[in-house]
């Protein structure tokens, strides 16, 4: 049986605690609208970006002979780019993206593949790092960024074509979570070397001309458009991180609310126990005199 | 005078989108104007300032590693990085400029050689595009 002062700071420090998912939350939610902002103002470049990259690959007669698009003739090594966040108390966010990418090495290495991990962002290398330490070939971290801007995505998007010019890698994959909702985030694994071209839209048959040749344009535009990629990964994690975090945010303040309401009702009750007990020993010691 | 569909995308927003009757843009292999009904064209862009005409008034953007894609649906441009030339100061650039060569003057890593190379060479195409 807790004492009262035993009650009493529990009662004081789950509101503490409270206090401060409360504030997590409040924050969570003014981030998750400028998160979702700036995801949503990137979405038409991406977007034309894709229509260019996907006209412009599937004008080209006989494929391409570019690594970035064809790939290197090879499935042997794969790269996972595995983008997390760098904070936790997010919910899930972060281990549903690397449960995905766990998946995805067991299954590349049970098919007898190389498997090499590029981890961007703290939390994911620290929990691939506990099972696949030998694994993880190059990490960055963003932890000083406030707001990602292109740059950071170029970083990233630089060092990968560099380590696919040195022939470090056949396959490369980006892991990231798709800002569906609040509520919904979708852990996404897609293939960016060598680049899956949607199948052009109806109007593949128009004779484009190329300044310059067609094949320098896509040296030219594959390479920025590896980093384009990135960025929007890196942008829909950034808004499905705030609002993962604001809905497990939510949940845990109303759970330390309904902790308070059953540990102030038990406080009361013993509180009223003593009262009682007390009671009785005055009268019965007053009876026996 | 016929206009057609004209965007203007940087990674960051949807600068300018809408009809216009001509625009001018710094391709590699020289500037062009694209009217209504040009032909398919996909070209690369160097530095420099893309001019807006929609009959009224005409607006001019800085834009900086980018491409033009042109087909019957309108023109499409593609810019790392687009400034309307009327937030460009030439002081503050040649501010800038000076600032990236000392940087390059004393920088010890080779990320930061880099970094400030890339500054400089912004700068001097920006100081370029400014002057004509």
């Amino acid at each position: 049986m807790p004492s009262l002062k035993d009650l009493r700071n529990r009662i004081a420090s789950v509101k503490a605690t409270q206090k401060i998912t409360k504030a997590m939350q409040m924050v969570a939610a003014a981030k998750l609208r400028r998160a979702q902002m700036a995801a949503e103002a990137a979405r038409p470049y991406t977007e034309r970006m894709e229509r260019v990259v996907s006209n412009l690959a599937g004008g080209m007669s006989g494929g391409s002979d570019n690594p970035l698009l064809s790939g290197t003739g090879k499935d042997q090594v794969h790269l996972l780019v595995v983008c997390t966040a760098e904070r936790g108390l997010c919910g899930a966010f972060n281990s549903s993206i690397v449960r995905l990418a766990k998946e995805r090495i067991n299954q590349l290495q049970a098919g007898g593949k190389t498997v090499k991990i590029f981890c961007v962002g703290k939390k994911g290398y620290e929990q691939l790092k506990r099972q696949y330490e030998k694994l993880i070939v190059e990490q960055m971290e963003f932890r000083a960024v406030k707001q990602i801007s292109f740059n950071e995505a170029e970083q990233v998007g630089r060092r990968i074509r560099e380590m696919f010019a040195e022939g470090q890698f056949d396959v490369a994959t980006l892991f990231y979570s798709r800002f569906k909702s609040v509520i919904a985030q979708i852990p996404t694994a897609q293939q960016i070397i060598p680049l899956v071209v949607p199948a052009v839209a109806g109007n593949s048959d128009v004779s484009y001309d190329y300044e310059p040749e067609q094949e320098d344009l896509l040296a030219d535009i594959l390479p920025r458009n590896i980093s384009v990629q990135v960025f929007r990964a890196l942008l829909e994690n950034a808004a499905s991180e705030q609002g993962s975090r604001m809905s497990a945010m939510d949940n845990a303040t109303r759970n330390a609310g309904d902790m308070i309401k059953k540990q102030t009702q038990k406080y009361n009750r013993t509180r009223q126990a003593m009262i009682t007990k007390e009671l009785i020993e005055i009268i019965s010691g007053a009876e026996a005199l | 005078m016929t206009t057609f569909h004209f965007e203007l995308v940087s990674p960051a927003r949807l600068l300018f989108e809408g009809p216009v009757e001509s625009v001018v843009l710094p391709g590699v292999e020289g500037d062009m104007t694209v009217m209504a009904n040009h032909a398919a064209l996909m070209t690369s862009l160097r530095p420099g300032v893309v001019t807006i005409a929609d009959g009224k008034a005409s607006k001019r953007l800085y834009v900086r590693g980018g491409f033009a894609d042109i087909n019957a649906s309108g023109l499409t441009i593609l810019a790392e990085q687009a400034t309307p030339v009327e937030d460009l100061n030439p002081e503050i650039i040649a501010a800038e400029m000076k600032n990236a060569e000392e940087d390059l003057r004393d920088a010890k890593t080779d990320e930061a050689r880099r970094l400030a190379a890339e500054k400089l060479g912004q700068m001097t195409d920006l100081m370029a595009a400014l002057r004509n």
